[in-house]
């Protein structure tokens, strides 16, 4: 099909349009009506989205399944995937219908939730497949609406400050992006992506208000997309705003905000950074580095100390970020696969985790970690599946979260092996969080008065879990499932970053003589 | 006078004799009914002159030795205005005659204002700009005081009048300056006074003044005093009407002056807009955060618009210009709705305008909700609402022009602006449950809201066709 990746980013959109227009009501069955919708409309762009995956031709490194067509102000219609993106493309439509079905017992403005969904989904996917820098940029913040909305209206008690803290933290963030794309424009008169990675932005060394600035232009334009960026990923120290929207989303909406938003972020990396500032990105490096490392260790020691359930998982998500922003500025050939690699698999497993999290939750009303206790005594089958996802977060050999951390460790120990050390010791702590964190939850007697009653999972709860178990563990056991499609174009990325340092290290010792 | 000079002037000499006409039958007559009658006749002559301007080949070409110019920017500006003010008269009928304001003078005066607005765009002249600004200028005054038994109303007429002669005092100053200094009123005259690009010191004093003056008619900081006030004192669709209308004549008018007449020395004066666009920018975005009323929230969001159409003047480009004019079409759409909006606003048999009057307004009226709530996204300019694009173009301008600090700065004040339009949303989605207002909506007011609502989703597709006019406007004006 020609326009597929028109159809899979629209199809969300107007079933979401179809809801708000023609579903009238308030009631029980229009609910139910709405769910369904939602469901339908999920699987089949799901579906669709395998075509995709039957289609693609690895080999290939540059974009595939290209539509195109004029648009306005001078900028173009453009999309297309390529090995980097088309796996976040079916990371989302793979993990829409399950949150779709993990919501199914709100009872709240249900379709409006509904709507909510379906039209980030449909956002999400744009931005992985956009190739115009506005049209990504579009995709980028209009996804900021619907998830302002999901925190705001169905979140816990503090969603105000939450959702206001979230929007206006990624939105600053972001519009400091645009300027630097309005600039790229200017520079390389043209907004198209593919012919933006490979132009040359200058990059000697400028003098700007008195200060030298190394990478001159490049530098400028890299920290003004890294803003961006690392505010979305989230990096330490603008992390902040994670925690608070994660504690306060409702289950489906923390599923969502780990498993794909976060994902935007390194994606950005991927796209704009390293191809189009490659000697501001191997100028910035170290300081990504450091701030990788500090994030693995610090957020690791903050989870321990967390009370919250969620928050400590949100923690432990930023921890988990950093071996991904490690990896992308390792830029080499295992540091960018295992960043992929920790992404996609960081996406299965902490949305196991917050849907685990989600769980209990409708059964107590509290994330309290001290609510707990001795689940495992009424709950084996949760107590098992929880078990599953702690060690697959913790990076047990045989789930992919094992795949990600070693590849990105790999990928930095040939870069800069004082921070491989130090992110090493990320991995203890992260079991230290993880297992305290289950021991406390699951383990022991059950002395709780009131969780004497729990009841285990529900059949739709294990139909939403067994996805994400096969997923982790397919990618644990084979993960050339995903090494092989990703491989040749990361392989062609790290090919260009690496040839256009030493290119502009030359030009800059010859302009220096 | 030549046969063209009056063809020319057409449009403008139709929509005064329909005023005079007009004047005439409801002084003569004393028929019940006869303000609904004139209101929408006059819709109908505004839409009518907007589709003679637009779409029918009007000759272009100035006359009257210069003082008028017609051309593709006064024909956009034309249109928009006129678009304008025939949406907010449409809404605001029903809203008049419930609140027994429903008198003839309404729609009669507005429409010597927008004929003063067209003279306006049109101005080739010292002269003529001082004549169209002060047939606009009159009129509003009296509109702003319609409701002639509220204290408010009078106080907004007042302060109105005050403010709005004193600023004229100042631009009349400085028209005199620059009339001493270059010898002519005509702004053919006073380009050519421009030597490599720069004005001779008394001239650019002149300069200033008018700039002044100007800046006062679109609500620039620091002459944006009266906005708040007379946005909350006149009676609502009023409001609505400086908020659209208006604003487009003036920005028009800036820009018609800013290159017809000092086109030669756009670094004279490039930096002057561009701070006030820096001001107006973030005094708009940051006085409206501790706002409760809705009015008065408008008036400062509407400063901060100006601040970022002034940014588009600022370049001193052509691309700028057709941004400025971009920004504008679209800032008078969203306005038409959002207006739309809160002219429904009704608390028992009153009025309502507080914004916690919005709580939880969702739950009762989702559709309308849900339009208000993407145009409040517009307004703040995420993407993909129009309001984006709009900002979106008068940052590339500037960018284009080397100035990317505005840029910068422009964005940052778009994230600060962003805080208030999500209170509103807050208020219609988060809001606690309690007495709200309702919204009581005539078939008009719901038809802009929702087609506002529409296009600026929909828009994004290809703008409506407006970046072509756009662009030829600019050409136009800029050469």
């Amino acid at each position: 099909m020609e326009n597929l990746l028109s159809i899979l980013t629209f199809l969300p959109l107007v079933a979401a349009a179809v809801l708000a227009l023609f579903l009238r009501g308030s009631d029980a069955a229009s609910d139910r009506n709405a769910k369904w919708l939602a469901l339908t409309a999920t699987t089949v762009t799901f579906l669709l989205s395998l075509l995709l995956l039957k289609d693609f031709d690895p080999s290939n490194t540059g974009f595939q399944f290209v539509d195109e067509g004029d648009w306005i102000m001078g900028l173009r219609y453009k999309m297309g995937v390529d090995g980097i993106s088309i796996l976040f493309v079916l990371l989302t439509t793979f993990l829409m219908p399950i949150t779709i079905l993990s919501a199914w017992e709100v009872d709240k403005r249900v379709k409006e939730y509904m709507i909510a969904f379906l039209v980030l989904e449909g956002l999400m996917i744009g931005v992985f497949v956009a190739l115009d820098l506005v049209l990504f940029y579009l995709f980028f913040e209009a996804g900021l609406i619907p998830m302002f909305l999901i925190i705001g209206i169905w979140g816990g008690k503090d969603r105000i400050y939450a959702s206001f803290k979230f929007f206006l933290y990624t939105f600053l963030g972001s519009v400091l992006m645009l300027v630097a794309m309005i600039a790229m424009y200017r520079d390389a008169g043209t907004t198209d992506i593919p012919t933006l990675m490979t132009h040359q932005f200058a990059s000697d060394t400028i003098g700007l208000w008195g200060f030298h600035i190394v990478g001159g232009v490049q530098t400028l334009l890299f920290l003004a997309f890294f803003a961006s960026f690392a505010v979305k990923m989230p990096m330490w120290p603008v992390h902040t705003w994670l925690p608070d929207a994660h504690v306060q989303a409702p289950t489906a909406g923390s599923v969502i905000l780990a498993a794909v938003l976060l994902k935007m972020g390194g994606y950005g990396f991927l796209r704009f950074s390293l191809p189009m500032f490659p000697v501001a990105s191997d100028v910035l490096a170290p300081l990504v580095f450091w701030m990788s490392a500090i994030a693995i260790v610090y957020t690791s020691l903050v989870a321990l100390a967390q009370s919250d359930m969620k928050k400590l998982i949100a923690y432990s998500s930023v921890a988990h970020m950093g071996y991904v922003t490690m990896g992308i500025f390792a830029a080499n050939q295992q540091g960018v696969d295992g960043a992929i690699f920790q992404m996609l698999s960081h996406g299965f497993i902490s949305g196991a985790l917050f849907l685990s999290v989600g769980v209990i939750y409708d059964r107590m009303h509290t994330r309290e970690i001290d609510a707990y206790g001795g689940l495992v005594n009424r709950m084996p089958a949760y107590a098992l599946i929880f078990m599953f996802f702690t060690m697959a977060n913790v990076g047990l050999p045989g789930t992919s979260g094992f795949v990600g951390e070693f590849l990105t460790l790999m990928g930095i120990f040939q870069v800069n092996t004082w921070i491989a050390a130090v992110a090493t010791s990320g991995v203890i702590l992260s079991a230290a969080y993880a297992l305290w964190l289950y021991r406390r939850v699951v383990m022991g007697e059950m002395v709780k008065e009131a969780l004497k009653g729990i009841t285990d999972m529900s059949l739709r709860e294990k139909a939403v879990m067994a996805p994400l178990v096969a997923m982790t563990l397919v990618l644990g056991i084979y993960p050339s499932v995903v090494t092989d499609r990703i491989g040749p174009s990361v392989a062609a990325l790290v090919e260009t970053y690496q040839a256009a340092i030493p290119a502009a290290d030359t030009a800059t010792e010859l302009a220096s003589h | 006078m030549e046969q063209t000079d009056l063809s020319i002037v057409l449009p403008e000499v139709a929509l005064a004799l329909y005023a005079m006409a007009a004047l005439m039958l409801a002084v003569y007559t004393t028929k019940d009914g006869l303000a609904r009658l004139l209101t929408w006749s006059t819709v109908a002559a505004f839409l009518g002159v907007a589709a003679w301007v637009g779409l029918c080949p009007v000759p272009e070409g100035i006359a009257f030795g210069g003082a008028i110019v017609s051309d593709a920017f006064a024909r956009f500006a034309k249109v928009t205005l006129l678009l304008g003010a025939a949406g907010v008269l449409a809404m605001s009928e029903d809203w008049m005659a419930r609140e027994k304001l429903a008198r003839f003078e309404y729609p009669i005066l507005i429409t010597f204002a927008v004929i003063g607005m067209m003279v306006m765009v049109s101005a080739g002249d010292l002269m003529s700009l001082y004549m169209g600004l002060e047939l606009q200028s009159l009129s509003l005054y009296v509109v702003a005081a319609f409701r002639r038994d509220s204290v408010r109303s009078n106080e907004a007429g007042l302060k109105y009048f005050v403010l709005g002669a004193l600023s004229s005092g100042l631009l009349l100053y400085g028209a005199s300056l620059i009339y001493g200094f270059t010898g002519t009123t005509a702004f053919s005259g006073i380009i050519a006074a421009a030597t490599d690009g720069h004005l001779t010191t008394g001239a650019l004093f002149g300069l200033v003044f008018l700039i002044t003056g100007l800046a006062f008619k679109v609500s620039a900081v620091p002459f944006h005093m009266w906005t708040p006030d007379v946005y909350e004192g006149s009676p609502t669709p009023v409001t609505a009407f400086f908020a659209t209308a208006p604003k487009v004549a003036a920005m028009g008018l800036f820009a018609r002056v800013m290159f017809d007449a000092f086109g030669g020395a756009v670094a004279d004066w490039s930096q002057v807009v561009a701070l006030l666009a820096v001001l107006s920018m973030f005094l708009g975005a940051i006085a409206a955060i501790g706002q409760t009323d809705i009015k008065r929230l408008m008036a400062y969001s509407s400063i901060a618009h100006m601040g970022f159409a002034l940014v588009g003047l600022a370049a001193g480009t052509q691309g700028g210009v057709q941004a400025m004019l971009t920004y504008m079409a679209i800032y008078v759409a969203m306005n038409l709705g959002t207006f739309a909006f809160i002219l429904s606003m009704r608390r028992g048999e009153v009025h309502a305008t507080e914004i916690a009057d919005l709580n939880l307004i969702s739950k009762r009226e989702p559709a309308k909700a849900l339009a208000l709530l993407v145009l409040m996204f517009s307004l703040a300019g995420v993407p993909p609402m129009l309001g984006f694009f709009a900002k979106y173009a008068v940052l590339k301008a500037a960018i284009d022009a080397n100035m990317g600090w505005l840029a910068v700065l422009a964005v940052i004040a778009s994230v600060i602006g962003a805080f208030y339009y999500l209170r509103i949303v807050y208020f219609m989605y988060f809001g606690t449950e309690r007495e709200g207002a309702s919204l009581r909506m005539a078939p008009m007011p719901w038809l802009m809201l929702m087609g506002a609502a529409l296009v600026m989703v929909l828009g994004v597709y290809n703008l409506f066709g407006i970046e072509g006019a756009a662009a030829a406007a600019a050409e136009a004006l800029v050469r």
